[in-house]
């Protein structure tokens, strides 16, 4: 019974391949015949080799100081504001506002930033001002629900015990509960902040600043040589934070 | 936290290395504020609030015409045949990329206590090279590089998928193959089976049920990439949103919105199921 239900099911799998396939009238025609590969060998060597001119290179580190301060003023904001959003959804102020700030958080999370990107770019014009609004949009949503889990499962107690001798609630909070959660609230900022950094790289592709704008300008204006460029720094900047988060997360978090 | 901890400075040892901690990153995060053009004031300008106001307020009700929800329907399937079919091809990179990348099918191995020669280590490298550079690169730059080699639709966002996709799958499946308890396949090699039989019957027994869940994950998250390729011109229901944003058509972004949230939710569902089920 159990083997039938499994062939059955990768019967299904494979029927929904075959779909796929067929469904998307698939054209491949750029890839095997003859004159599509020549047209790809053109493009691809177009991209080679890749521009090192100073200019170049000194607009590029612009573009990546400019992603570095998106994804780092983008992850701030977002962690202020979910903490704001946090203490209600926690159950601080009461139920009915626990849920309302809840859907709230759900709906901040489920955009993906490069949607939030594209409406920021409406609202806020074109430039890193929309994307570090989109990422931090975006994370606070997720942010705000874990910060959210980390003070409901942080022990009441130390805050309780301020507040009876006397203590008022702002400080029974950042006495009482914020030494418990903080370190916790940390590492979640600071691997969100890894996520933003190569989320920031791509938000420029709807014009919202960032190593992306330069990519999408500069393959819009046929300059492969210089994507190249902007290519490799990508990439390098992506190897450079997964080396380092791996780095310091051997360092200090597990012993 | 700041204030609180400055205005009790006496009865808080903490204090003074916080403030310097705080004061540090500020001054580096000041010229990311100018890098950043950050600007919050530039939302609630007259002219940008008036724009969104209507744009927002166009969301409701969001468009439901036979015409419009055909089309949605349309772009709603071409998003899943896109995950699919990339997953598809992803599979048929990653296989054989795992297979050349892990060390358990080593036979200069068997005799060094699981660790193979250099040069057997040497030719493994430049497969764990391509694999990293596959998946390093965000799948969204592939689109778009995709896009302007093959033109606009979906066959950029299946490409993209592949390439990205097979990169993952093919370093996730050659861990695996090297997490799982490693006698058998080397008994087998031991004996003098080919590589392949060794690793049909000595490793894909114990790998197959984290391998295959593992699979309908990224499924899962190839749907969600599918959506956001679309802004790039890679078809699916993202080039729909895209170009909806773009007539500020409120409703026709509001229903599409829906439609993600549904399909994600489905998908997240449905990639569970398969999952329990596999496992």
């Amino acid at each position: 019974m159990k083997r039938t239900l499994n062939y059955l099911l990768l019967l299904a799998i494979l029927l929904a391949v075959a779909a796929s396939f067929v469904g998307l009238g698939l054209d491949f025609s750029g890839l095997t015949g003859a004159k599509g590969l020549a047209q790809m060998g053109d493009y691809a060597a177009g991209f080679f080799p890749a521009d090192f001119s100073a200019a170049h290179l000194a607009n590029i580190g612009r573009a990546s100081l400019e992603t570095l301060a998106m994804s780092a003023l983008g992850t701030l904001l977002a962690a202020l504001l979910g903490l704001l959003l946090a203490l209600p959804a926690a159950g601080r102020v009461g139920e009915g506002a626990a849920a309302l700030v809840r859907l709230l958080l759900n709906a901040l999370r489920s955009i993906p930033e490069l949607v939030w990107a594209a409406l920021m770019v409406l609202a806020a014009g074109l430039g890193p001002n929309a994307g570090t609004l989109a990422l931090a949009l975006h994370t606070a949503g997720v942010l705000g629900r874990l910060f959210a889990e980390a003070l409901e499962n942080t022990p009441a107690e130390p805050a309780e015990a301020i507040r009876l001798a006397g203590g008022g609630r702002i400080a029974a909070f950042v006495y009482g509960t914020l030494p418990g959660v903080w370190p916790q609230l940390i590492a979640y900022i600071l691997y969100r902040w890894e996520n933003n950094i190569r989320m920031a790289s791509v938000l420029g592709f709807v014009g919202a600043g960032g190593l992306g704008q330069m990519l999408y300008v500069s393959l819009s204006l046929f300059q492969q040589a210089q994507a190249a460029t902007v290519i490799l720094a990508m990439l390098l900047l992506v190897l450079a934070v997964d080396a380092l988060s791996g780095w310091a997360r051997q360092r200090w978090v597990s012993h | 936290m700041l204030s609180a901890s400055a205005t009790s400075g006496l009865r808080d040892p903490a204090a003074l290395p916080r403030l310097v901690l705080t004061v540090l990153a500020l001054a580096l995060l000041w010229p990311g504020l100018q890098l950043s053009e950050l600007n919050l004031a530039m939302l609630l300008d007259g002219d940008n609030a008036a724009t969104m106001g209507s744009f927002v307020g166009a969301f409701w009700p969001p468009e439901h015409g036979d015409e419009f929800l055909a089309l949605l329907g349309r772009a709603t399937l071409e998003t899943l045949a896109i995950a699919t079919a990339g997953m598809a091809l992803a599979w048929l990179i990653a296989v054989p990329c795992a297979l050349l990348a892990t060390r358990v099918l080593s036979v200069s191995a068997l005799a060094r206590g699981g660790r193979p020669a250099w040069w057997a280590g040497a030719l493994r490298w430049p497969v764990r090279l391509l694999l990293i550079v596959l998946r390093s690169i965000p799948e969204i730059v592939w689109a778009l590089l995709f896009v302007r080699a093959v033109g606009l639709g979906p066959t950029a966002g299946v490409l993209a998928i592949a390439i990205t996709y097979g990169g993952m799958l093919g370093k996730v499946y050659a861990e695996i193959c090297e997490s799982v308890d490693p006698r058998p396949a080397r008994a087998l090699l031991a004996a003098g089976s080919p590589r392949l039989a060794a690793f049909a019957y000595g490793v894909l027994p114990n790998a197959a049920a984290e391998m295959l869940s593992y699979t309908v994950y990224r499924w899962e998250c190839a749907i969600r990439a599918s959506v956001v390729m679309g802004f790039v011109g890679a078809g699916g229901l993202g080039q729909q949103i895209d170009l909806s944003m773009r007539m500020f058509a409120g409703g026709e972004v509001a229903s599409m919105l829906l439609t993600f949230f549904a399909l994600v939710l489905l998908a997240d569902q449905l990639s569970r199921l398969l999952r329990n089920r596999l496992t």
